[in-house]
């Protein structure tokens, strides 16, 4: 590793997460991309690498090859493109490759996009198309859905430490405040804890507000070597740490249903790297694909003991300004889990956090933050570590 | 779940019908479902075929309301995940049952059910689903 060179992100951008009837894949990430090179005023001619993390485009609108698509549109061509997939992760672990290409100096100044396009399918064509994520001949044809595996989570975290469903409800209470914050985010408006109780189930004990939408949206960011970064940005966003793991793609073939080994693992690395412990991070973007999973991210990755998870957020631990503040855009509940753009949009909220950009959800002096994407139920999980460059 | 060709649903049918399954014979791990390769000995395991009982407990369970391509007619549904007597977990339907007449820990048995029909003129998917043993 002591060859490798220090990456800055330099721009961040994202489009508008929602129900946007009227754009594609294209579209969005060109909309992203563009506010990114804008935020760091570059032209074009610079990039000499494209990464775009998406997951599905050929289940949900047929269409693969976006790298190239992408290239083609925002008029980068002949500039080498590449899709990268990990289930929901898709984002991250581009964020990742194009960091890797960037550290080894294989790449001077890369763009790395993450999109997805979902309302333009069916509701339960969504739900097969996400299924793909888990084990489609022994979870998936036996009539599972994401929602249910996370459920089966649910159920175990229930038992073993006692969470409860009003915990869980306080999850996604806390990130559609924080997205009603955020004009970027999918959703605006707050909820209450009843709300959360009293929405259609899904599959017990979730309901359908503990689940994070379908949603469409793209986000990028413009990564440079950081002794090149200052030219172009009046505050580079240093990544400290990026780390990665791996677990079996089934939750029956796990060890612990109620613990995701491969975030532990990556924030464990990451921590190594960045020689800093959970108590130094000021803020932190976690994967809340359901309420339960930001309860199991916070213990995982170190903020709480296991099985406090839920009672940390139910007391407003988790809360902007508070202990540690968690999913400040809203996370994927409130801004909404578009989700090969997820990864990405982490990094674009850490950024704005990191540089005092965060408008009325501004963690105060935030220093050093963090972002958590997970792909599928646990078996791709990807995590870094952000600071302000000095 | 996406269509599932013949050629697919042909070489899982041992799994699937009678919960064939396998064990590395270098390590004593069970199983299912099978691997070919020991994940823990990986070059220095041997693999051999292991039948399951279909005897087991509920480890986890949810009640499936809203489903996939292909569950329409089938929700609402109890999926859990059983730990087999051999030690492997696996994901399935319990059946006959609400999520309010199960519990973690409940024994349950193996039972040959319909899965899914693909579509009117698709293939018929059959399979392990279990059922409460009182």
């Amino acid at each position: 590793m002591v060859f490798m060179r220090k990456v800055a992100i330099v721009g961040v951008g994202m489009s508008k997460f929602g129900e946007e009837w009227t754009r594609g894949y294209r579209d969005m990430l060109i909309e992203a991309g563009g506010r990114a090179l804008a935020d760091c005023n570059l032209h074009g001619e610079e990039i000499d690498g494209i990464y775009v993390g998406t997951m599905a485009p050929g289940s949900l609108v047929g269409q693969e090859h976006i790298g190239a698509l992408v290239a083609d549109f925002m008029g980068l061509n002949p500039v080498p493109a590449t899709r990268v997939e990990a289930a929901c992760a898709s984002g991250g672990v581009a964020l990742r490759t194009g960091y890797l290409a960037v550290a080894s100096g294989a790449h001077d100044c890369v763009v790395v996009g993450g999109v997805e396009k979902m309302t333009d399918t069916p509701g339960n064509e969504v739900t097969s198309a996400l299924g793909g994520a888990g084990d489609q001949e022994w979870e998936l044809f036996m009539g599972a859905t994401f929602p249910a595996i996370y459920a089966l989570m649910a159920r175990r975290h229930m038992l073993e430490y006692g969470t409860t469903e009003e915990q869980m409800a306080s999850v996604a209470v806390k990130n559609h405040l924080n997205a009603s914050k955020n004009k970027f985010a999918h959703f605006q408006n707050e909820i209450t804890i009843e709300m959360v109780l009293k929405s259609k189930a899904v599959a017990s004990p979730l309901k359908l507000f503990d689940c994070s939408p379908i949603t469409d949206g793209a986000a990028a960011v413009v990564l440079m070597p950081l002794e090149k970064a200052k030219k172009y940005a009046q505050m580079p966003i240093e990544i400290i740490a990026s780390a990665q793991a791996s677990d079996a793609l089934a939750l029956h073939s796990r060890e612990s249903m109620t613990s995701l080994r491969a975030t532990k693992v990556a924030a464990k690395k990451a921590f190594e790297t960045a020689n800093l412990a959970p108590k130094d991070i000021d803020v932190v973007e976690v994967h809340d694909c359901f309420t339960i999973a930001e309860i199991m991210a916070i213990e995982d990755l170190g903020f709480f003991e296991k099985g406090k998870g839920g009672a940390a957020t139910q007391e407003g631990k988790t809360a902007l300004n508070s202990e540690i503040s968690v999913n400040t855009s809203g996370g994927l509940k409130g801004c909404g889990h578009p989700v090969g753009a997820t990864g990405v949009k982490q990094a674009v909220e850490i950024a704005w956090q990191l540089r005092g950009q965060a408008e009325a959800r501004q963690v105060k002096d935030a220093k050093i933050g963090m972002t958590h994407n997970v792909g599928g139920s646990g078996a791709t999980a990807v995590v870094h570590i952000f600071k302000r460059a000095e | 779940m996406p269509s599932e060709n013949l050629a697919i649903t042909w070489r899982r049918l041992p799994e699937r019908y009678r919960l064939a399954g396998s064990a590395c014979d270098n390590c004593k791990t069970n199983y299912f479902p099978s691997r070919k390769l020991c994940p823990k000995c990986r070059r220095k395991g041997k693999i051999i075929a292991k039948q399951f009982s279909g005897k087991g407990k509920i480890y986890s369970f949810t009640e499936v309301t809203s489903g996939p391509v292909g569950f329409e007619l089938e929700v609402p549904y109890v999926l859990a995940i059983v730990e087999l007597e051999e030690g492997p977990k696996l994901t399935a339907q319990v059946v006959g049952i609400s999520d309010k007449e199960v519990k973690i820990g409940d024994s349950v048995e193996m039972v040959f059910r319909k899965i899914m029909e693909d579509s009117e003129e698709g293939l018929i998917h059959y399979g392990y689903k279990f059922r409460l043993v009182k």
